[in-house]
């Protein structure tokens, strides 16, 4: 299990986390709602120790991440798959040898390998596209060669950064139904999104993060009747009080 | 006063910073396993294929430096001295510093722009999030190799600038070809050669090490990856009149 305990992370002075708590139970897709800039993805960076908290700890599995050794830390990253909002492939190097790498570092046998590159590939429905240079790639294809990068490791956890972003409504769609497939599989996912239509399809539990802290949490369908003024205004997309006031006053 | 007590702690935290950094470095360069098939192909990158610019600067060098010591010695030294100004001056210091200098830009800049845009685009964390060390993964393979082929590199250039230098006193200087080898001969010590190489050793090792570091902690989009590049060439260019000065104290 993955747990948060009070982390606080600034970057200068600009505190962007203040004392956040979460739990992501195993098994589930657990999906991080909020507004631009209130530190989903710096969450997301705690929990693979890409970033370190000021303050607070992660725990997965029993582990302490702020705490960890380089080898230790080596272990941890082999559990977890990271899909960026970017997609982060490497664009030197074709769609095979991207998924290669991370294969190649758990020392996977060579004879494997082309299998593993192929069941992931075929995962995202992207067969065909192992030969070819990311820059040769449409965004979603990207993304979703992300989505395989990480399943192909057969990880216990996805971390998943705006995994819709940029997208158009059948690629996100195509997306979410990804995300729920991985969950079935037996991977627990951490889902950030402002996307409300991915949140509540991929995820079974929806967290709102707000002014650094987590607002409300609980069970999708729980989420989505909330009384909270400030989750049901995100929820509901409205331009109006109180979200848009409180940002103003800031 | 209060500058002072301001700057201190700052000096501390950027010592600090840099230590890590090396201990890190240090740490990466034991994980042969990782950055062993990428050594080739930055030697062929970084050395090899910054032959011709190196010996396009060796070129004119050898010949303004045949040329100057032949307006210098004139009706003062015996002419055949030229062979032996342009001999050790190309080795010792002409040969190693130029050629470090054009691969500051060439290789430095390449460098820095090449991870700086990997660490902005997040490859850099993507290959964390793969449990690979850029570290070991990017920097040890490009530092290694700099260090390996500047003074290959160099060495073609010390040739092709002296051969500059005896085609120049042969044809511009009524110098013979005796005459000229006579004074390269007459003053040639081995330690000319290895002092030249070393140095180069150095360079390249700075050099890519700058490269590395500020492309690793680029900042930004294009704008940071753009000052990252540009401050990886000055440090690298700082580094070698640095260690040109160290190593002539410490070995002349």
């Amino acid at each position: 299990m993955i747990e948060l305990r009070s982390v606080h992370k600034a970057f200068g002075a600009r505190e962007i986390l203040r004392g956040l708590s979460l739990e992501v139970p195993e098994g589930q897709n657990t999906v991080i709602i909020g507004y631009s800039g209130t530190g989903k993805s710096v969450t997301l960076k705690c929990i693979i120790g890409l970033l370190q908290p000021d303050a607070g700890e992660v725990e997965v599995d029993g582990d302490i991440v702020g705490a960890m050794e380089p080898d230790e830390l080596v272990a941890l990253r082999g559990k977890i798959g990271y899909v960026f909002q970017s997609a982060a492939l490497f664009d030197s190097m074709t769609v095979n040898e991207n998924i290669a790498l991370g294969l190649r570092r758990r020392a996977i046998a060579e004879s494997d390998l082309r299998d593993r590159i192929e069941e992931s590939l075929a995962v995202v429905a992207l067969g065909d596209a192992g030969e070819k240079y990311p820059s040769e790639l449409s965004g979603g294809m990207r993304k979703r060669v992300g989505v395989a990068r990480a399943i192909a490791l057969k990880p216990k956890y996805i971390l998943y950064d705006e995994p819709t972003t940029g997208l158009d409504p059948v690629t996100s769609a195509v997306m979410d139904e990804l995300m729920v497939r991985t969950r079935d599989l037996g991977v627990t996912g951490v889902i950030v999104t402002h996307d409300m239509r991915s949140a509540f399809t991929a995820g079974d539990r929806v967290a709102m993060l707000y002014e650094g802290q987590i607002r409300q949490v609980g069970p999708a369908a729980e989420l989505r009747e909330t009384d909270d003024p400030v989750v049901r205004q995100f929820i509901e997309g409205r331009p109006d009080a109180p979200l848009s006031l409180r940002r103003a006053e800031r | 006063m209060q500058r002072t007590a301001i700057a201190a702690p700052q000096w501390g935290r950027f010592v600090a910073h840099v230590g890590r950094w090396t201990l890190g470095a240090m740490r990466a360069l034991g994980d042969i396993a990782t950055w062993r098939s990428h050594l080739v192909p930055q030697m062929r990158r970084l050395g090899v294929d910054s032959i011709p610019i190196a010996l396009f600067i060796a070129v004119f060098t050898g010949i303004v430096l045949a040329l100057l010591s032949s307006y210098i010695f004139t009706g003062a030294i015996p002419l055949y001295f030229v062979g032996a100004l342009v001999g050790k001056t190309i080795m010792m210091e002409l040969g190693p510093v130029l050629t470090g200098m054009a691969l500051a830009g060439r290789v430095g800049a390449n460098i820095a722009a090449e991870l700086g845009t990997m660490k902005v685009t997040e490859q850099v964390d993507a290959l964390e999030t793969l449990a690979y060390d850029p570290r070991s993964y990017l920097a040890v393979p490009r530092v290694l190799a700099a260090t390996i082929m500047f003074p290959v590199v160099t060495a073609f250039a010390v040739a092709v600038g002296v051969v500059a230098g005896w085609i120049t006193a042969v044809n511009l200087l009524d110098l013979s070809t005796q005459e000229f080898w006579k004074g390269l001969r007459q003053f040639y010590q081995f330690k000319d050669v290895w002092f030249g190489l070393l140095k180069s050793a150095s360079f390249g090792a700075a050099i890519a090490l700058m490269g590395c570091y500020k492309g690793l902690t680029a900042l930004g989009g294009a704008q940071g990856v753009g000052a990252a590049t540009t401050r990886a060439v000055v440090l690298g260019c700082e580094s070698i009149l640095v260690l040109d000065a160290f190593w002539a104290l410490v070995l002349l």
